[in-house]
């Protein structure tokens, strides 16, 4: 079974990362999480995105939770923050698509546009193939 | 919700956006008695009275994106549909208390469910402490953030490696006190 112990392990090893995350680079992962977020599926969302993270060996990404975005039928809403670029908010996601996001938008910088929140004659939607006829 | 661990999420979301710095979640589960309790406190800036008679009404809510609030409301009808009850207590600029109470064996009370990833999710915020404490009969498992940080030897316990490891931790531990029953 797992003790405190091995704590002092993880400690050793991740000394460096944690010096490392001070300087302006890091990347923040923000994921909504009021009533409606938890009722929509925010928490497995949240995990995924911290083991996808973790399996890919990211160190410089910081995994935040808020409150309600205030787009509660959208949810769950991950926005994915990248130092010097324009905030990008995926909607009604689920644990695969936050794996993909860490995947293609976070390590390799392409933003995942089917995911994203489009606003079309002043309706906000999410699908992105109303956008493209 | 689906498990009782959402519920508790969603009430530490209001501790913290009361500003609480720590938050004591006790889990009881006592089959001899057949009560299941959980009682969660913070440190925030509280309820003032006026607001805390009709705490558990929807329309009751301090948030400013829309005029509903569901959180209580939803944990206390889980509790009434349990044959117990959802109790909130608060003094502004102390803190408040929710107590919600069910009957452990009844056939509507939700599974705890991955109470582990609630506390992980919570954790994720840097400025918030949290005590959990779960008893399971006589057998007891407690988990405090500041003792983790202590071992770490910083205040970032919010990364993916130590959120992880901790959720294993408490996964295990909590198997080990019920013997099997989560």
């Amino acid at each position: 079974m797992k003790t405190l112990q091995e704590l002092e392990e993880i400690r050793k090893r991740t000394l460096d990362r944690v010096n490392q995350r001070k300087d302006r680079t890091t990347t923040r992962i923000v994921v909504g999480m009021a009533t409606c977020g938890i009722a929509a599926g925010a928490r497995p969302v949240l995990l995924a995105i911290m083991e996808e993270i973790e399996k890919l060996g990211l160190t410089d990404v910081v995994v935040a939770q808020t409150g309600c975005i205030g787009l509660c039928k959208m949810e769950p809403i991950v926005e994915v923050i990248k130092p010097g670029e324009e905030k990008v908010t995926y909607v009604k996601m689920d644990a695969e698509k936050a794996r993909r996001i860490v995947r293609e938008h976070v390590k390799d910088g392409k933003v995942v546009e089917e995911y994203t929140m489009h606003v079309i004659q002043g309706k906000i939607l999410n699908d992105y193939k109303v956008e493209k006829e | 919700m689906r498990e009782l661990s959402l519920h508790i999420m969603d009430i530490i979301e209001n501790s913290i956006n009361a500003n609480a710095t720590l938050i004591e979640l006790y889990i009881e589960e006592d089959t001899n008695k057949n009560r299941f309790t959980i009682k969660i406190k913070d440190n925030g800036k509280g309820i003032e009275e006026e607001m805390l008679k009709n705490i558990t009404d929807p329309f009751v809510t301090s948030r400013t994106t829309r005029r509903v609030g569901l959180g209580l409301s939803l944990f206390e009808s889980t509790c009434l549909r349990c044959n117990g009850s959802l109790k909130v207590y608060s003094k502004v600029n102390v803190g408040t208390e929710v107590v919600a109470i069910m009957e452990h064996d009844n056939i509507d009370r939700p599974p705890l469910g991955k109470i582990e990833e609630t506390v992980v999710s919570v954790l994720t915020n840097p400025n918030i402490d949290l005590v959990y404490e779960h008893l399971y009969n006589d057998k007891k498992f407690t988990l405090d953030s500041r003792e983790i940080k202590k071992i770490l030897g910083c205040e970032e316990i919010n990364t993916p490696e130590v959120l992880l490891w901790i959720k294993d931790y408490i996964k295990e531990n909590l198997n080990e006190i019920s013997g099997g029953a989560f």
